[in-house]
């Protein structure tokens, strides 16, 4: 890599396999539960986490040395809500319908677990530049496996794929609904992608057993 | 470097000066924005109510609203009359669309007033629609959707939207396939009224059956078809004096 050391590539790699902010960290779970039924929701909810998770890791960092350690949680807290609602704001204004879009969201960034996670393990001790890549590390990882989520869920759920009936149509019974394939509604439901989660830590383990704890 | 960041004094000074910051710059940001925003959101009224009307750019299994740029002259062409309905009282007013639904029901609370509710006459090729604007619950916030009616009060097409239910499952009550069940549904069986429910267990999965009153619910979606459901029934009531008025 000419652009990064190997020490800076590491910080982008790292949270895409070995140690993944969802199934190592166990940060964001609940909205890898809540937004996986459909692909697309996925994916823009992982874009929207990649923008803040990469701008707020840098003004936690360079506001590290001023935050007063007892009230650095809340003082966090601002920082995130702050950059949500000016671009919540500023979509509104300017790129009205994908604010809409992404509307529903916002509250969710805002509580995501791996934003608050990354900048109270990582930000507050790393300069800027470091920081960003770990943010925007820790929501590709993140994005991984949302996306791997919610193309099974999507798929075996609804089978479609961003929307388009890539198994047939259910009702007509046509595709793969002519020899009597069903979609599993369950699928849908947020039970189900839990067991994802279980079933991509389980095969992640097994492919790489250094990874499994011991106790 | 000093650690003095523990006393007392600077975390006040510092939790005080970062909320003066963050106030102010929100607050500017807001204030400059916010005819922007409100313009952007009657546009989308507006658009809205052509959709529900079947004045849009759908294609097949797309949905698309009129463009922007055409909405203000598209909507003086097809929006024949606006009116507001008070009591006995029917008013025309042009801007009754703008009027603010949320504030309306929770005026209506004080037994002495009487709602207004706004109406809208459309008329595409000849034919006349009479567009309900409605509001309602879902699971987490708000949801809210235009009906369009002909004269005989059998559903032409609907715009459902929400504030904030769950993705991929109650937020697709704003996608054509849901969306697009409604159209040809009656609301009345003879005279009486039985609204259209979003059901689950519907034996008719592909909507054939349009004096059923029924449509297929989304599965994973319960609280959001159910809220839907009951948005329609309570809503479209109050319109039922005047519009069986219609009814020749």
């Amino acid at each position: 890599m000419g652009l990064l050391s190997k020490k800076d590539a590491k910080l982008i790699t790292d949270p895409l396999a070995d140690n993944n902010p969802i199934t190592l960290q166990v940060l964001g779970i609940c909205s890898a539960l809540a937004i996986t039924a459909e692909l697309k929701a996925s994916i823009v909810m992982s874009v929207a986490v990649l923008f803040v998770l990469g701008l707020g890791n840098v003004v936690i960092s360079l506001m590290r040395n001023i935050i007063p350690s007892k009230i650095r949680i809340i003082v966090q807290l601002i920082v995130v809500a702050t950059l949500v609602i000016i671009v919540d704001l500023v979509l509104k204004a300017f790129a009205y319908e994908l604010s809409k879009t992404l509307s529903v969201f916002v509250g969710l960034i805002i509580t995501n677990c791996i934003i608050m996670g990354r900048f109270e393990a990582f930000a507050l001790a790393n300069g800027p530049w470091k920081s960003f890549l770990d943010g925007i590390g820790n929501s590709l990882g993140y994005a991984v496996i949302l996306i791997i989520i919610g193309f099974f869920r999507e798929l075996l759920g609804s089978g479609t794929l961003l929307g388009f009936k890539v198994l047939g149509d259910p009702i007509e019974k046509t595709g793969v609904y002519a020899f009597g394939y069903e979609n599993n509604g369950f699928m849908l439901l947020a039970p189900m992608a839990l067991i994802t989660v279980g079933i991509i830590i389980w095969v992640q383990r097994y492919k790489n057993q250094d990874l499994i704890e011991e106790n | 470097m000093a650690k003095n960041t523990d006393s007392n004094t600077y975390t006040v000074l510092f939790a005080t000066g970062m909320v003066l910051v963050v106030g102010t710059l929100l607050a500017f940001l807001a204030s400059s924005l916010k005819e922007k925003i409100a313009e952007n959101k009657r546009i989308e009224k507006q658009q809205n109510i052509l959709y529900a009307m079947g004045v849009n750019e759908n294609e097949e299994g797309s949905l698309a609203f009129v463009a922007k740029e055409n909405v203000e002259s598209e909507f003086s062409k097809y929006i024949t009359k606006q009116v507001v309905i008070e009591g006995e009282k029917v008013t025309e007013n042009n801007e009754a669309y703008l009027i603010d639904l949320k504030k309306e029901a929770a005026s209506a609370k004080v037994a002495s007033y009487t709602r207004k509710l706004p109406l809208f006459v459309g008329n595409k090729e000849g034919k006349e629609f009479y567009i309900v604007p409605m509001r309602g619950k879902g699971l987490w916030d708000a949801i809210w959707g235009y009906v369009a009616l002909d004269n005989q009060l059998v559903v032409q097409g609907v715009y459902f939207d929400h504030a904030g239910e769950t993705p991929g499952l109650g937020s697709n009550i704003k996608e054509r396939y849901f969306m697009d069940d409604f159209i040809g549904e009656h609301i009345l069986d003879g005279d009486t009224f039985k609204g259209i429910t979003a059901a689950k267990g519907n034996s008719d999965p592909k909507n054939v059956d349009k004096t059923d009153f029924e449509v297929d619910a989304i599965a994973g979606a319960t609280i959001t078809g159910d809220g839907l459901s009951a948005m329609l029934k309570k809503d479209l009531k109050m319109y039922l004096p005047y519009l069986k008025t219609l009814k020749k």
